[in-house]
């Protein structure tokens, strides 16, 4: 897999960087995959590199064909690059093209990279995720990520990723999903929603939407998504069919939804 | 007119400066890495702090429609920290390629110590490597001698004057630097620096060739719209308006441009602000308040 994500990674930010740019990054590629892990000099040569990717490449939303898109999901189940960009795919890049021996080694890199990352690179370096070799390791790492005060870093995390379902426990999940709707962000690109649905999940929204309600605040339609499956186990009926009430005809309809699904 | 603002240490500043400055018509703002008004004791903190202003320091600004640069560096005071220095010097190089970072900066001397004098030069071989514009701060004591002596050790490490922006200047100063060839900076900064009737004296005297104005605006009593306040009173006093855009906008924009990291298309067109987009989760978009939203021509 690693290999040949690394492959269409370089196919796609080649053909769309200048051709001085494309020779830099061969040869930064080079340079990197020839590093002994550990090496105090290469991990410097890579952390300039990675911030140096714009002023060689440019930067702007990574230009993808519906065939890109297939190779993507063939080679990685759920890995969506629709939403990268050319700096952050040859960030990417880099990072996967370094040699890293163990789950300790490639750690230490990221949280290094991490930890010195502006948002742009904070965002790429999570949109990696479902890449990296030894992903698990970085379960930490996510979990400080999602504590970011930038939305689009939160975005790159939860968004068009297998890798939260894929790695992430039942209480880093549900506090994902509630970020998510705390911050206006949106519940739909998360991968694995309904698989992942859990009573505690759907007793923390339950308890969410009756706050905003109390505050007199909107409740976001996709909410009772979360929260249908499980709302006679968690007494949340009447909260739906509250909403099912509502003035707002999306409410209306998302809670109503679930009503008739549910018989209640 | 607009104003470009190349000396602002914004961590300090409360989004209410940030609505004024824009409101003012301040389009850009330059944040120099200096210290804290206390000594950091870690390098780790250090490189938090370079993070902070490279990160989430522009991204907040940007929520006001401000644009946010900045100078990495060493300052003077905390160079004389020789464990603390040795450690900074080697994590500089990491945040001096990031976007958005138009020079090495502010570096220099305070007390004009061996150890000031030590890694003023490393990092200016830094920039010269990088191919980065360079911000000197001068002394606030022994000035002159200071100034002076910086701009000797710029020219004896292959620094062009034309790469190098000299702050903090006063009468005594000026007229050293132009005649070197330097940018000549001057911080409008209540009590201790420059303040504004003084500056446009400067301006009617000099003109504005290769001189910069700006508020160096931190934690101390000072004033994140000095160089709107500065513009409208060299106005009113009848300094030509191309002189008064000069000082306050077109020189900075010259000086840090060599970086690539700074250019007018930065802000021309509409302001785009969009606070539901980047700033989601600050305390300042809880409590009801709904987030401003102006210039964006397509949902996010």
């Amino acid at each position: 897999m690693n290999d040949a994500a690394q492959e269409l990674l370089r196919d796609w930010t080649a053909r769309q960087a200048p051709a001085t740019g494309r020779e830099w990054l061969d040869a930064r590629l080079g340079q990197i995959g020839a590093m002994t892990p550990g090496d105090p000099a290469a991990e410097r040569a890579l952390a300039i590199a990675f911030g140096q990717v714009p002023r060689q490449l440019g930067r702007g939303p990574l230009a993808l064909t519906a065939d890109d898109i297939a190779a993507a999901e063939a080679v990685r189940p759920g890995w969506r690059p629709q939403s990268w960009s050319l700096e952050g795919a040859a960030r990417i890049l880099l990072l996967l093209r370094c040699p890293s021996a163990t789950p300790d080694t490639f750690h230490a890199r990221f949280q290094r990279l991490r930890r010195a990352a502006d948002p742009a690179e904070q965002v790429a370096l999570f949109q990696g995720l479902p890449l990296y070799p030894h992903a698990h390791a970085l379960v930490d790492e996510v979990g400080e990520g999602l504590r970011t005060n930038i939305r689009p870093v939160f975005e790159a995390i939860a968004h068009h990723s297998p890798y939260p379902r894929e790695h992430m426990d039942e209480h880093r999940w549900n506090h994902m999903v509630l970020k998510a709707l705390f911050v206006d962000s949106t519940l739909a690109p998360i991968q694995g929603l309904d698989a992942r649905a859990n009573p505690d999940l759907a007793r923390i929204l339950r308890d969410y939407a009756r706050e905003r309600r109390a505050a007199g605040r909107r409740i976001s339609v996709e909410l009772w998504r979360c929260l249908g499956p499980f709302a006679a186990e968690i007494g949340a009926v009447d909260d739906l069919a509250l909403a099912a009430r509502s003035d707002d005809p999306e409410e209306r309809a998302a809670a109503g939804a679930w009503m008739e699904r549910e018989h209640f | 007119m607009q104003y470009i603002d190349p000396h602002a240490h914004m961590i300090s500043r409360t989004t209410d400066d940030y609505q004024a400055m824009a409101a003012a018509g301040v389009v850009a703002v330059i944040e120099p890495a200096f210290w804290l008004g206390q000594p950091r004791t870690h390098v780790a903190s250090y490189a938090d702090y370079l993070s902070a202003i490279l990160g989430f320091e522009r991204f907040r600004a940007s929520q006001f429609g401000v644009h946010h640069y900045c100078t990495i560096g060493l300052n003077s005071k905390e160079a004389n920290d020789e464990a603390l220095a040795e450690a900074v010097m080697e994590i500089l190089p990491l945040f001096a390629q990031k976007d958005g970072v138009v020079a090495i900066g502010e570096i220099g001397y305070d007390e004009q110590t061996a150890l000031e004098d030590r890694y003023f030069r490393l990092q200016l071989d830094l920039a010269r490597e990088l191919s980065l514009p360079v911000m000197i701060h001068t002394p606030h004591r022994d000035k002159k001698q200071g100034t002076l002596r910086s701009m000797a050790v710029c020219l004896e490490h292959g620094l062009s004057p034309a790469q190098v922006v000299v702050d903090h200047n006063n009468e005594e100063t000026v007229r050293d630097v132009l005649d070197q060839g330097f940018w000549a900076a001057f911080s409008i900064y209540p009590s201790t620096k420059m303040g504004d009737a003084r500056m446009v004296e400067i301006l009617k005297r000099y003109g504005a060739d290769r001189i910069i104005v700006n508020s160096a605006c931190d934690w101390g009593i000072s004033d994140p719209l000095a160089v709107p306040k500065t513009a409208r009173l060299a106005l009113e006093q009848g300094v030509p308006a191309e002189q008064v855009s000069l000082a306050c906008y077109a020189n900075a924009l010259t000086a840090f441009a060599p970086s690539g990291q700074i250019s007018e298309t930065d802000w021309a067109g509409p302001a785009v602000i969009d606070q539901r987009t980047s700033f989601a989760g600050n305390s300042i978009l809880r409590g009801g308040r709904e987030a401003v939203v102006t210039g964006l021509d397509s949902a996010f």
